[in-house]
C-alpha cells in the first residue's frame, strides 16, 4: 500500500514559508525551497519568477536519491549535503531527515554563508516538519473522505 | 506519497510507469505531453542517454483538474528499463502513489516482460510496498505490431491480481488516457480510504 499521505495545512505551511523567508535573507539567496525527498515542493520563498520550480524539485530529488545511492555502496548512510557551482548561479542542498532544502545562490551570497545559515535553520525545519507528519498521522479529517466516484469520473470527462 | 498542501489547495501524487527496455513507457508520456494542453503539464524532463534511451528517469507535471476544491495533480515517471539500471529504478519507486506495468506485446519480449516484473515486485518490497495493496495498471503495448501474443494469453501471464488491463498503441496513443486514468482512478480512491 502507498504510504499515508502527508496534509499540509494553511498555518503549518505560512510558518515554514516565514522560516524559509528568514533563511532566504539571511543567506542573500535568490531562492530557498523545501522539497519532499519523494520529489513533492512543499514551499518556496523568493525570486522564483518563471523557474519551473516543479522540475527543480523533482530534478534535486532525484539527485539526492542518486548521491545516496552512492553514499551506501561506499560505506556511507548518505551525504547530508550536495552543492553544485556555475558560472552564475550555483545550488546547495541541504538533507534534513526527509525533506531537501534548496537554496539558489549567485555572486551576491557565498557557499560558506549558505551552508552556515541552512545548518543554523535544519533544526527548527526538522521539528516543524516532524508536527505536519504527526498531525497528518492522526489527522482523520481528509478533505477526500467524502470523495465519490462521480467526483473522480469528472475529472476525465 | 500524496501530498496535500490545504495553502495552496493542491494535491500531489506519484505515478510510475514500470517494464522491459524498449517497451514504451517513455513514449506513453511523450504521447501525454504532446496531446495535452500547456497550461494543464508541465515541461517533460528526459534524462536519457545520447541514444535516447532513458537513463534515469523521464519526469513529467499533469494537471488533471479539481475535485472538492483541490487541484489534482500527478507526477508521472519511468524508470529506465535496461536491466543493469536497477538502482535508479529503486530510487524511483520511493513515494509512489500509483504504478503502471507496460508490457511489450511482441514474442521475443515476454521473457523481458516477465523478468521486469519481477524485478518490479521485488523493488517495491525493498521499499516497503506490496504490489498486491498498490493502486496498479497491466498495460499491453505494441498491439499493432505482426509478431505478438495473444491479448488473453498475455494477460494470463502478466496479470497479477485482477488489475485492470488495457491494450495500447502507446506510438499512436491508443490506449495511453485508459492507462492513466485507470491508474488515476485507483489513487485517489486509496485517498478517500485515508
Amino acid at each position: 500500500m502507498p504510504d499515508t499521505p502527508i496534509l499540509l495545512r494553511e498555518q503549518q505551511y505560512h510558518e515554514i514559508k516565514a522560516v524559509l523567508a528568514r533563511l532566504r535573507m539571511d543567506s542573500s539567496a535568490k531562492v530557498v525551497f523545501l522539497v519532499d525527498k519523494d520529489g513533492q515542493e512543499i514551499a518556496s520563498q523568493g525570486e522564483v519568477g518563471s523557474l519551473d520550480t516543479t522540475s527543480l524539485a523533482s530534478l534535486a530529488a532525484g539527485n539526492v536519491a542518486a548521491t545516496g545511492g552512492m553514499a551506501q555502496l561506499i560505506g556511507e548512510k548518505e551525504f547530508p549535503t550536495l552543492s553544485h557551482e556555475g558560472e552564475r548561479e550555483s545550488i546547495h542542498i541541504c538533507v534534513i531527515g526527509r525533506l531537501l532544502l534548496m537554496i539558489v545562490f549567485d555572486e551576491r551570497s557565498s557557499l560558506g554563508l549558505v551552508k552556515l545559515r541552512s545548518r543554523q535553520i535544519s533544526n527548527q525545519l526538522a521539528t516543524m516538519f516532524k508536527a505536519v507528519t504527526e498531525a497528518s498521522n492522526q489527522d482523520l479529517d481528509s478533505p477526500f473522505a467524502g470523495i465519490t466516484d462521480e467526483d473522480i469520473d469528472s475529472l476525465f470527462s | 506519497m500524496t501530498f496535500i498542501n490545504y495553502a495552496s489547495r493542491e494535491i500531489n501524487c506519484k505515478i510510475v510507469y514500470y517494464g522491459p527496455g524498449l517497451c514504451g513507457k517513455t513514449t506513453n508520456l511523450q504521447y501525454i505531453f504532446d496531446s495535452t494542453a500547456p497550461q494543464s503539464r508541465g515541461k517533460l524532463i528526459s534524462l536519457a542517454t545520447e541514444t535516447d534511451r532513458t537513463l534515469f528517469f523521464d519526469f513529467m507535471p499533469l494537471e488533471l483538474g479539481t475535485v472538492r476544491g483541490f487541484k489534482t495533480r500527478f507526477h508521472l515517471y519511468t524508470v529506465p528499463g535496461q536491466v543493469f539500471y536497477d538502482a535508479s529504478r529503486k530510487l524511483i519507486l520511493k513515494g509512489v502513489d500509483g504504478v503502471v506495468f507496460v508490457a511489450d506485446s511482441q514474442e521475443e519480449r515476454m521473457d523481458a516482460n516477465i523478468e521486469s516484473l519481477y524485478n518490479l515486485e521485488e523493488n517495491l518490497r525493498a521499499q516497503g510496498y506490496d504490489l498486491m495493496k498498490m493502486p496498479y495498471v497491466l498495460q499491453l503495448n505494441k498491439r499493432d505490431l505482426p509478431n505478438i501474443i495473444h491479448t488473453e494469453d498475455l494477460a494470463a501471464e502478466l496479470q497479477r491480481k485482477g488489475e485492470p488491463v488495457v491494450e495500447a498503441v502507446a506510438s499512436s496513443g491508443a490506449g495511453v488516457f485508459d492507462t492513466l486514468k485507470a491508474v488515476a482512478k485507483q489513487v485517489l480512491t486509496e485517498l478517500r480510504k485515508g
